[in-house]
């Protein structure tokens, strides 16, 4: 399993119901299914996945994350889990409210464009960062919203989120020493769960 | 003898169950004794637990695979799904496809003789519902030896019956599909109906619906009733596509009467073709049966309220250039399944033949039809 998954599944508790958006071939909604008798749906746009998702046997919803969630109603999930999509959505700040007007608690990972790497890559070079990690380039990349976990926390604090759980991993998805006294230079990917 | 395609199910025979006990019907009034016809494809395994129910659609019937005869031109209705390896895959269900009560294709409907009078019912045939339907399959299932169906399947009018088993026998059905279809009609779909109906009941061989004592069908309004409904199964860019503006000769007549551009000509032959092969009175009972669909109706308009008994896994499948039964429709019944927290999966096709795209065998369509029929587990 993909290790930020991995990590998240932690984080589920058995029987809850959970609503994962942009959830590729379903392969976590699968897992928690079969393990630990987690309910729910996955919302993905893309047909390829979504044929998976059903070779998976997970529930899934054709559903575009931009064009609004207004569809779940107000705390019918336990869990909403957003992976590697909130810089690939048109409104950031409100998928993350929707995510926490229709769960308890929302579980995000994104990447980020703080890392030192970035920071090397943008300052030497003076062009948008492209890596194994990142690998479009400006023009064509889905992510459209990119931003450092500065920049996420401070939108937390603006909008009253409770940050529950923070993991800075490297993109193997280990958490060294390091990168938890910088994670804004050292980390690439953060792991957040936020309530209200 | 001509050979059958490897994945057709080949030759098939309709069979004939005859009911005795009376069937009590929306209407009030019952139906004594009823027959049904189906057809069979593939084997009923020893747990009974491999069974499938195909619905047809508005003018559909039993003859959903494979062929009649070794020199049928065209296979059944769906036999682009149907058959071995196909994506509903004869080698692992048991296919049962019927033709509804009240139809014309074989059984008992308005052009059948009423054992009471010895006469057609004609226009005394009682007006059926969807609800109806679903309770004569399921005396169908009993007499089949069929305790719960692995999966009932259905586009169209077809869906709506796949939905209906869903809600009114939870126990009947593990897994329910419904294809292009709604949870009920809009204002805009039932005056499409009326249209088609008025065409039918105001021409002049209609008889107030006992046609067949006056040897005559009224093939005008049937023609004129299926005209109308051609052209809302299709969308305006497959028209476009395949006719255009194009005119059938290279002047324009200055007429009403000739038969100018292509379409016309097309719609002509389809309408023609529909008002010889099906009853006059079936259309009429269809459609209302299409117009009165609404199981929200017995819970104040609360469609989740109403899909609240539901114990099947849904699959929901729509099209974008379906205007008839449109995405946004296929949306409301997901959105009360997921508020109801209902086991669903939702599926929005890229398609450009309107409606009429849930028969055809659009790849995306086909392949997620196989995958998840694939994962419904039946005993080997």
């Amino acid at each position: 399993m993909r290790a930020d998954l991995e990590i998240i599944q932690e984080w589920i508790k058995p029987g809850s119901r959970l609503l994962d958006l942009g959830c590729g071939d379903g392969e976590l909604l699968r897992y928690l299914s079969e393990q630990r008798k987690v309910t729910g749906y996955g919302l993905e746009i893309d047909p390829e996945k979504i044929n998976a998702c059903i070779d998976n046997g997970v529930n899934v919803i054709e559903q575009n994350l931009d064009t609004g969630l207004s569809n779940f109603g107000d705390n019918t999930f336990d869990s909403v889990l957003m992976t590697q999509a909130l810089q690939a959505v048109h409104y950031p700040d409100q998928v993350l409210e929707e995510m926490l007007r229709i769960g308890r608690e929302a579980i995000l990972t994104f990447p980020n464009f703080a890392h030192w790497r970035c920071r090397l890559y943008l300052g030497t070079k003076g062009r948008m960062p492209v890596s194994e990690f990142m690998p479009y380039t400006w023009y064509n990349t889905p992510n459209i919203h990119f931003c450092t976990f500065k920049d996420f926390e401070a939108l937390c604090r603006e909008r009253s989120i409770r940050i529950l759980d923070r993991l800075v991993v490297d993109q193997t998805h280990r958490s060294g020493v390091l990168s938890g006294l910088w994670p804004n230079l050292l980390g690439e990917i953060a792991i957040y769960r936020v309530t209200r | 003898m001509s050979t059958f395609p490897a994945d057709s199910v080949g030759l098939v025979t309709p069979q004939r169950l005859s009911f005795n006990e009376p069937l009590k019907l929306a209407c009030g009034k019952s139906l004594e004794q009823f027959e049904l016809v189906y057809e069979t494809y593939g084997q009923l395994n020893a747990s009974r637990s491999n069974a499938l129910l195909i619905c047809h659609a508005l003018s559909g019937h039993h003859h959903a695979a494979g062929f009649h005869s070794a020199d049928e031109r065209k296979p059944g209705w769906w036999d682009a799904c149907i058959g071995p390896g196909k994506a509903i895959d004869t080698n692992r269900f048991f296919v049962v496809s019927l033709n509804n009560l009240g139809g014309c294709h074989g059984s008992t409907g308005p052009s059948s003789i009423n054992p009471a009078t010895g006469k057609a019912y004609g226009a005394s045939f009682p007006v059926l519902t969807v609800e109806d339907w679903v309770h004569s399959q399921a005396l169908l299932a009993d007499q089949l030896g069929i305790d719960a169906w692995a999966a009932v399947v259905g586009g169209s009018l077809g869906g709506m019956q796949a939905l209906q088993w869903a809600i009114s026998y939870p126990a009947r059905i593990r897994h329910c599909l419904a294809i292009a279809t709604a949870p009920k009609l809009s204002a805009q779909n039932i005056a499409f109906n009326e249209v088609a109906r008025q065409a039918i009941i105001t021409d002049p061989d209609f008889h107030n619906g006992d046609y067949a004592a006056f040897g005559v069908i009224p093939k005008r309004g049937l023609m004129l009733a299926r005209m109308v409904g051609h052209i809302t199964y299709l969308s305006d860019d497959s028209m476009g596509e395949k006719f255009g503006r194009e005119l059938r000769t290279d002047v324009l007549n200055y007429d009403f009467t000739s038969v100018e551009f292509q379409v016309e000509s097309y719609l002509r032959y389809q309408g023609q073709e529909f008002s010889e092969r099906f009853d006059a009175n079936t259309y009429l009972l269809m459609t209302k049966a299409l117009d009165y669909f609404d199981p929200a109706g017995a819970h104040g308009g609360n469609l989740a309220k109403a899909l609240e008994g539901i114990q099947a896994r849904c699959m929901v499948m729509s099209f974008t250039t379906d205007w008839r039964f449109s995405p946004a429709r296929s949306r409301e019944l997901v959105d009360a399944l997921l508020a109801a927290r209902k086991q669903v999966s939702y599926l929005e096709i890229e398609a450009a033949q309107g409606h009429d795209a849930f028969l055809l065998p659009i790849p995306r369509y086909v392949q997620a039809l196989q995958a998840y029929m694939n994962r419904i587990e039946v005993d080997a």
